[in-house]
């Protein structure tokens, strides 16, 4: 009963928030829906067609990110495809949330997974397509060489911020941009150019370094997720039961008190940072070896990114960072369908991701509107000024 | 003027912080208000002063019955407070800070400072207060940022003023001062109501007293009363202000300090050419004034200042130039002087607090995998023995009142096998009881044979806990005397004077 309602006050707010933003897309689906404007000389056919539209348009949502009764015969299973590609959406962003919550936790904002992702994303391309290797061993390879990529650079940026000071926020922000264009021309290189292609597609991963897909040929849901998973019980393991985490949750928590303890804060800063990146990096390797099979110029997507709102979202916390990456997954994936069958745009989508935003950043509006008063605000997402 | 308050109550859920308080501060007294902290002494003047709105009682001002709904109506009706922590803004001048939401601008619309300033001067002479309207509030001490806001009470014609705790961030010297000012706005007619948990304070200052414990008003002793009266008063139960201290004799050197400088980061050297000497089984305290190099010194020895030269030698090992995690192993328990700030974690448990600087030993942890049970198991032994008052040891740090923190650190670190214990300003801020409780456990590390070093600035915790005392001064130790040496003349020694027959 105690754990149930702990549970209960962590997700509120969350959950409050995404409801609140349901909701305020809702009517801007509504009012920006012609055949609903249309009906506004009657106020009760009005909101009639206004609930309609909204409705229908989370239907769809849905149906595209969680089962769709349409593709459901001959095969009931085949009506899970949705699913399938949300997972396939949320596995990256798990990591990638993963390792923006992990910092978070340091008292580090990592606005750098972007970077990170796509290292880890060139190192797994490099060993999935050039090199041969016997099945199984190929992929461990290649996920390990993306990890040890990504953590040198995201290690980098902990270093420089432990030995010179220089804060972590502009130094990712600036290694993003330095990351991209070095994909960019490594693309451009020969080793990187596919046969019979001038565009800048690097050849694809060889069989042996795919990860194998979890529930058929026909879904693409892959071992990513798994890995994911398995990746988020790993960090909360890091930060709830081991020493190191503990380190970490201390400098994060104060810094002047972790160094008065005889904790080593720069040795935390550049570790933290390492594993920030290899974390990302993973889901750059999850993101090629699991369902692109090739790196190519937007190879990063926005993983990087929207890994900042996964992570506040889930309240820097793994368990939460894995829910809100799913939901995520699940708005990518379902965006697309309501799209192709509502005619709302998928641009709504990223209205919903800031709204949720908008909502978390700002608990006390959420506690006036829903009349809450013992909200648990708690500080699971520590955010620092520029000096600290 | 006279400000009566009759049962005032106000209750902050299920807390009742004020319950029923009568007070009465009579035309040009100063009305000492004595309890510990959380006795709700704040709360009672932040009632008066319309910060806070009482659930039921009256406040009346020369027997008329007035409503206080905000500090502008406190200070319509002559009610001015001075602040523990000052409201002023640092990068702003004395007259900036002082006109500051009574600005009065001339036909352009551009601030009209003069005669803001002449009446600062004016009110400035007649205290004595030596206040220069143009200097910037940042480049103040202290005592002259606290008479500022006396002024500027008193140019808003504060007939009461309402001090709290004023003496929590002062010197000795500048707390003299203030007593000394005190009684003369008494004597030109300002009632001061004067909050405090300092007992000596009281006795040389106050008119009159009145004791509140837990919310309510417990008695209204004479001034004529004597430290262990009051202080038995204020608790609940007799307490033992003179500390008692068996005599036993030193061991050997265990901490050994040869020429220690220290810098900042700018390269102002803070500490310089410090050289002394503490014995097992002995209090060496260090005395001085706020900011002569005292917490430079403490954080020195355990590792933590960077720029430091000149030899540290803790039991014949030179640990000068160990991290901070080594030279904690290699025996020294440090109670840092801002235990907020630098000795606990408010976010982290009780227990994961207690825990800080062991986390990552047996039996907390076996190599890198902790056991969260082990940790609240033996945090319930330490508070037990430590008698930290608390609901739960898994509720946040954050959540203890001053003296239970400084229990919590006490326990961590006096928990560990110590040679050495460093404490600096041990008892700041805390109330009659945790006092009481710190100092006993400080002298039984001694009776036990530890050295121990505590760095202080009150006199009164020098002299009683001290073996043997040594006064910094701008950085230098400039004279290591006997515990039995006078107050006077260690108040001279801090302020840089060496007395007759002291130089040694």
């Amino acid at each position: 009963m105690k754990f149930f309602r702990k549970a209960v006050s962590t997700i509120a707010l969350p959950g409050l928030a995404f409801l609140s933003a349901l909701f305020v897309s809702g009517l801007l689906i509504a009012f920006s829906d012609p055949k609903v404007l249309k009906l506004a000389h009657s106020p009760f056919k009005f909101i009639g067609g206004a609930f309609a539209a909204a409705g229908k348009a989370y239907l769809a949502l849905f149906e595209g990110a969680i089962f769709d009764p349409n593709l459901a015969h001959p095969n009931f299973f085949d009506g899970f495809y949705p699913l399938s590609e949300t997972l396939v959406a949320a596995s990256p962003l798990i990591l990638t949330g993963l390792s923006v919550a992990l910092a978070f936790r340091a008292g580090l904002f990592n606005i750098g997974a972007q970077g990170q992702f796509i290292f880890g994303a060139i190192g797994a391309s490099v060993v999935g397509f050039k090199t041969t290797m016997p099945v199984g061993i190929h992929v461990i390879a290649a996920i390990v060489t993306a990890m040890v990529f990504a953590g040198l650079w995201g290690g980098f940026v902990g270093l420089l911020k432990a030995k010179t000071g220089a804060h972590e926020v502009i130094v990712t922000i600036m290694l993003n941009y330095v990351a991209s264009y070095f994909l960019l021309w490594l693309l451009s290189t020969t080793p990187f150019l596919r046969k019979g292609r001038q565009d800048p597609i690097a050849p694809p991963v060889k069989e042996s370094a795919r990860l194998p897909h979890l529930a058929g040929p026909n879904l693409r849901v892959n071992l990513g997720i798994i890995i994911a998973l398995a990746a988020a019980a790993g960090v909360w393991w890091l930060l709830n039961r081991s020493t190191w985490g503990f380190r970490f949750r201390a400098v994060g928590a104060n810094a002047a008190a972790a160094r008065t303890a005889g904790i080593s804060v720069p040795l935390v800063t550049t570790l933290v940072m390492a594993i920030a990146g290899a974390l990302a990096g993973l889901g750059g390797a999850v993101q090629i070896l699991g369902s692109e099979y090739a790196l190519t110029a937007g190879a990063g997507g926005t993983f990087g990114f929207d890994a900042i709102t996964v992570a506040l979202l889930g309240r820097a916390n793994p368990i939460g960072t894995v829910f809100a990456a799913l939901l995520f997954g699940g708005l990518r994936a379902g965006g697309l369908t309501m799209q192709a069958n509502t005619d709302t745009p998928i641009d709504l989508i990223l209205v919903i991701q800031a709204l949720v935003v908008l909502f978390i950043a700002a608990p006390a509006l959420v506690k006036a509107v829903f009349r809450i008063k013992q909200l648990k605000v708690g500080s699971g997402v520590v955010s620092k000024g520029w000096n600290g | 003027m006279s400000l009566e308050l009759r049962a005032v109550t106000k209750s902050f859920g299920a807390l009742i912080a004020n319950d029923h308080i009568d007070l009465k501060v009579g035309d040009g007294e100063i009305h000492a208000i004595l309890g510990e902290n959380g006795a709700g002494k704040s709360t009672l003047m932040n009632v008066v002063y319309g910060l806070l709105q009482p659930d039921a009682g009256e406040i009346l001002v020369d027997g008329e019955e007035i409503k206080i709904s905000g500090p502008a109506d406190a200070l319509a009706a002559g009610i001015g407070m001075v602040h523990q922590h000052f409201m002023l803004i640092p990068v702003f001048t004395v007259a900036e800070n002082i006109v500051l939401g009574h600005e009065k601008t001339n036909k352009f619309g551009i601030l009209e400072l003069s005669k803001a300033k002449e009446e600062i001067r004016r009110v400035s002479a007649e205290f004595n207060f030596d206040v220069d309207p143009d200097s910037l509030v940042e480049t103040l001490p202290v005592g002259i940022q606290q008479r500022v806001e006396i002024i500027r009470a008193l140019i808003y014609d504060a007939k009461v003023l309402i001090l709290d705790e004023p003496t929590a961030v002062l010197t000795p010297q500048e707390t003299d001062e203030l007593l000394r000012n005190m009684k003369i706005l008494r004597d030109k007619g300002t009632s001061i109501v004067f909050i405090t948990h300092k007992l000596r304070e009281v006795q040389e200052a106050a008119d009159k007293i009145t004791v509140i414990r837990r919310g309510k008003v417990v008695g209204n002793p004479l001034v004529t009363a004597s430290q262990e009266e009051l202080a038995s008063l204020m608790v609940g139960r007799p307490v033992a202000l003179d500390v008692y201290k068996k005599a036993i004799t030193p061991g050997p050197v265990a901490l050994s300090v040869k020429n220690l400088n220290v810098h900042d980061i700018t390269g102002r050297r803070l500490v310089k050419n410090v050289t002394f000497d503490v014995h097992e089984g002995e209090i060496l305290a260090v005395a001085g004034v706020q900011g002569n190099g005292q917490s430079e010194l403490a954080k020195a020895i355990v590792g933590l200042e960077e720029f430091i030269d000149g030899s540290i030698v803790l039991d014949g090992k030179d640990i000068t130039t160990w991290s901070v995690h080594d030279t904690l192993y290699s025996g020294i328990a440090y109670v840092p002087e801002d235990r907020e700030h630098d000795g606990l974690i408010s976010s982290f448990s009780i227990a994961e607090n207690l825990i800080l600087d062991t986390f990552d030993t047996p039996p907390y942890a076996k190599g890198p995998v902790m056991s969260p049970t082990i940790v609240a198991r033996e945090a319930e032994v330490r508070v037990k023995e430590f008698d930290v008052r608390l609901q739960s040891v898994q509720d946040s740090a954050a959540s203890l009142s001053g003296g239970n923190k400084q229990k919590v650190v006490l326990a961590r670190e006096l928990s560990r096998p110590v040679k050495l214990v460093v404490a600096s300003q041990p008892t700041r801020g805390l109330d009659v009881g945790s006092i009481e409780f710190v100092h006993q456990r400080i002298i039984s590390e001694r009776d036990s044979g530890k050295a121990v070093l505590i760095f202080s600035t009150e006199l009164d915790e020098v002299t009683d806990l001290a073996d043997r005392i040594a006064v910094m001064y701008r950085g230098e130790i400039i004279a290591m005397v006997a515990a039995t040496t006078s107050r006077e003349d260690l108040g001279l020694l801090m302020a840089g004077v060496h007395p007759e027959g002291t130089r040694s």
